[in-house]
């Protein structure tokens, strides 16, 4: 019964986050409409019994995640309101709904075949926590290490990226440009 | 009333016709990226259900990486779109057509 009860109200008030998000004009309102809507997708984690998982929804999104484009959005200019493609709504919404029902026939189909089995089954007499580090360590061990390099690859190119000097581009300048860049910095080790 | 797998992944679902209504409809690429937040986040839920249904922890690990995944996608996205916004002064679509694709 409450678990009936959370989950609509969670299942409604997620729809008009993301709702928002999509359709608002301003930039913040997303921004914060978006947030909402990552903490309260946590909360079907935790009805579904993925405490980890639902820590881990609230930690990296509404804390990392947000974080970045809130500190992205400081370089943006945020404060005008924002276009919007004129396209043929018909289309928009019929070729989102098609593509929505062949998400759940994917998700569905090895549901339908009957064949399908737990291959790590959850661990009697032990946390949420504990099955998830039993199974990623040992089973999942390599794709663990793997997300662990491209995170960091992420790292290093996000340094770079929003470094300096990333503002020039050496292939929309001409000769003469990329030269007195040259010589500026010649003047400046010779100095 | 019973919840079973079906109304998660009906949920599942209607998040991700938000999502791609809103991937086809923006033209800031920002908001393209909020979009794209929303499409990971909706097949995180369906992923999240199947595993407490099938009492399988499959489906927890892949919404784990999946998380990983947009994580880094977003560093490298804002660093990217940071250097546009440096060298052309917008972030809107459709003036990113130097390659007149």
């Amino acid at each position: 019964m409450f678990e009936a009860i959370a989950f609509y109200l969670f299942a409604f008030l997620t729809i008009v986050m993301f709702y928002i998000t999509v359709t608002t004009s301003q930039a913040l309102h997303a921004l914060t409409a978006l947030a909402a809507g990552m903490i309260l997708i946590s909360a079907f984690f935790f009805i579904l019994g993925a405490d980890f998982l639902g820590a881990v929804q609230i930690i990296v999104y509404s804390g990392a995640v947000m974080a970045l484009y809130a500190f992205g959005m400081m370089f943006f200019d945020t404060t005008r309101e924002l276009k919007e493609k004129k396209g043929n709504n018909a289309i928009i919404v019929g070729l989102s709904i098609i593509a929505a029902v062949l998400v759940v026939v994917i998700f569905a189909a090895p549901m339908v075949s009957t064949n399908m089995a737990a291959h790590y089954p959850m661990v009697a007499d032990a946390g949420n926590t504990q099955e998830v580090g039993i199974v990623l360590f040992t089973k999942y061990l390599v794709p663990f290490e793997l997300a662990a390099v491209m995170l960091l690859v992420a790292m290093v190119a996000g340094i770079v990226l929003a470094g300096k000097k990333m503002d020039l581009s050496l292939t929309l300048m001409d000769e003469a440009e990329i030269q007195q860049i040259k010589d500026e910095q010649n003047k400046k080790v010779l100095s | 009333m019973e919840i079973g797998l079906n109304h998660y992944l009906v949920l599942s679902t209607i998040l991700f016709s938000i999502g791609l209504v809103g991937v086809m409809r923006r033209k800031n690429l920002l908001m393209l990226f909020f979009a794209t937040e929303i499409l990971l986040n909706s097949v995180n839920i369906a992923f999240a259900a199947i595993s407490h249904y099938y009492g399988d922890l499959t489906g927890q690990m892949f919404a784990f990486f999946v998380i990983a995944i947009a994580a880094s996608e977003v560093a490298v996205g804002l660093g990217l779109l940071i250097v546009w916004h440096k060298r052309h002064g917008n972030i809107d679509l459709e003036y990113m057509s130097t390659m007149r694709g």
